[in-house]
């Protein structure tokens, strides 16, 4: 046959390293990434012109990024780079994007998604307010571009992002006033022997807490969220929690980083029509894969934190590994002893992912239990009580059922940091388990499109 | 700053590269070169735009183009998204979209 035609959506760690494993193979992937830079969200790289080491952009992970992005560089002439590429819908075959105004089409017989993931969040009453963001965000700020978010920063949510971004902040000389993790420190222990397959990470995790206490901040765990208080100009001005002692305790601030770990951004895989599954651990539908990455669907293949969130090095893995499916389905040779060792470590990266689920649980109750005036939807300030009514009073006892009558998971971010906290809503107004409840489908486009792109000729 | 506040973001580092001009609701602000529109404009000020939907100010939230929430617009009434467009010298910006297409009900 002739050449296959292969896609790949998104260049992090995932992406790099399928297109890697398929030029030593001899192809020519195109690679269609919505950054201006290579390297993803976790080893996004600094503007031109900035001048700190990788050391004080990766941490303990400097090594790594940096043999990502020199792999990335001399990956690139043998690759179709597309930067600042939007994939925003897959449709009969065809990859449909959106570069700086300019539509385009990329027919594949091969697409591999990697497309990452997104803060995995969950409101409390006063997100909407200026000065709070997710916690991905807030490590992007620093980052990417050496700021911190406040002058005076709360961190709020669970997961290993949370403790890790609030010991950078510190680290870069920003004033972290409280960490407040509402996982409790025993889930940490329990998981330990799951968290013990990854030895090296384990030990730089322990490092991680030991550097956190010796930071002087605010450490509590087990916290419940009650508000983030602000004002309507000014922003942030504050937050509350319920501390595991039953006390309720305020911390003055003028910024909040708040998230609950991850979630995969499986909407391009939805558009493909992969078939999705229930995971009762995390709480979460996401798309079904084998061993390898392959979906339910043929020629289509998913990598990376946008199907199981594993990780940096477990999408490195992921993404190599649905590179070697590609080349089996081909007909083409594999590098057998290669993929022997990656599907090894590739089950070590996913007993250390459930440890790290079962260590920082997603909270599930707290929406459950979120007042009926906080707001759901920050987008288009759409409160809970409006949701919860939908779901008992009009029977939407489905998300997208709820959607269409509330608009919530219609917004700007078309549901990406709702989406969850709603359906766990919906479950607990209707006694319908969060399974039922079903999950928000992925529409076309992913992201808004500018009003003229459709007019514009390529 | 008037209404719009004391600056939101703290620069930690990286302040030594070339400074650049650009305008915001006609007021002149300093940015960096390699500066985003959202870093360039919360150095400045306190929010990038109004809510629709409710009375607060708002500042972005994800800063990875995923939540759009930093919208804001040429004044020719292009929409960027602020925290991945880079701040470039000259470009003049407005935080309210030229044509606000319905009320707020807040």
């Amino acid at each position: 046959m002739a050449e296959p035609r292969i896609i790949i959506v998104g260049a992090g760690p995932a992406g790099i390293r399928a297109a890697g494993m398929l030029v030593a193979a001899g192809l020519r992937p195109v690679l269609l990434d919505e950054g201006q830079r290579d390297g993803g969200q976790i080893y996004r790289r600094q503007p031109e012109g900035f001048t700190r080491t990788p050391e004080q952009l990766y941490g303990t992970e400097a090594a790594r990024a940096v043999a990502l992005h020199q792999s990335f560089e001399r990956l690139k002439p043998q690759i179709d780079y597309r930067p600042r590429h939007l994939a925003w819908n897959v449709a009969d075959g065809v990859v449909h994007t959106i570069s700086e105004g300019k539509p385009g089409q990329f027919a594949y017989d091969v697409l591999i998604i990697a497309a990452g993931a997104t803060d995995r969040l969950l409101p409390v009453k006063g997100w909407q307010h200026a000065g709070v963001y997710s916690l991905g965000g807030a490590q992007i700020a620093l980052k990417a571009q050496a700021c911190a978010i406040g002058r005076k920063v709360v961190f709020l949510g669970t997961g290993p992002l949370l403790q890790l971004v609030a010991l950078q902040y510190h680290k870069a000389g920003a004033q972290v006033v409280a960490l407040l993790d509402t996982s409790p420190f025993l889930k940490q222990v329990l998981a330990l022997p799951k968290l013990a397959a990854r030895p090296a990470m384990l030990v730089k995790g322990l490092r991680l807490v030991g550097g956190l206490m010796a930071s002087g901040m605010a450490i509590h765990r087990g916290v419940t969220p009650v508000e983030i208080h602000g004002e309507a100009e000014a922003g942030v001005t504050g937050v509350s929690v319920r501390l595991a002692s039953g006390e309720i305790r305020r911390f003055d601030c003028d910024a909040v980083g708040l998230g609950y770990h991850l979630r995969p951004e499986a909407q391009l895989a939805d558009l493909a029509r992969c078939a999705f599954t229930f995971d009762a651990k995390t709480r979460q539908f996401w798309p079904e894969i084998d061993a390898d990455g392959r979906s339910s669907v043929a020629g289509v293949y998913l990598a990376g934190d946008g199907v199981r969130t594993q990780g940096a090095d477990g999408a490195e893995i992921s993404g190599a590994l649905a590179a070697c499916a590609v080349l089996a389905d081909l007909g083409r040779p594999v590098p057998e002893a290669e993929r022997a060792a990656l599907r090894e470590q590739g089950r070590i990266m996913e007993r250390f992912r459930e440890g790290i689920a079962e260590a920082y649980p997603w909270p599930a109750h707290l929406a459950a239990d979120l007042p009926d005036d906080a707001i759901l939807c920050r987008c288009e300030g759409i409160t809970v009580g409006e949701l919860r009514e939908a779901a008992t009073e009009k029977g939407a006892d489905e998300v997208n059922r709820a959607k269409a009558l509330t608009r919530v998971g219609m917004g700007r971010c078309q549901g990406r940091y709702c989406g969850h906290a709603g359906a766990e809503i919906v479950a607990a107004a209707t006694g319908v388990p969060l399974e039922a409840v079903g999950r928000l489908r992925g529409q076309a486009p992913v992201k808004p499109l500018p009003v003229a792109a459709g007019e514009v000729q390529p | 700053m008037g209404s719009s506040g004391q600056a939101r973001f703290i620069r930690l580092g990286e302040t030594s590269r070339a400074r650049i001009a650009l305008t915001v609701d006609g007021e002149t602000i300093e940015a960096l070169e390699g500066d985003s529109l959202l870093v360039a404009i919360l150095t400045a000020r306190g929010r990038l735009r109004r809510s629709e939907f409710g009375p607060e100010a708002r500042s972005g939230f994800c800063l990875m183009a995923a939540c759009q929430d930093c919208w804001v617009w040429t004044a020719d009434g292009h929409r960027l998204r602020a925290c991945d467009t880079p701040a470039r010298a000259g470009l003049s910006l407005v935080t309210e979209q030229p044509e606000l297409s319905w009320p707020n009900r807040a």
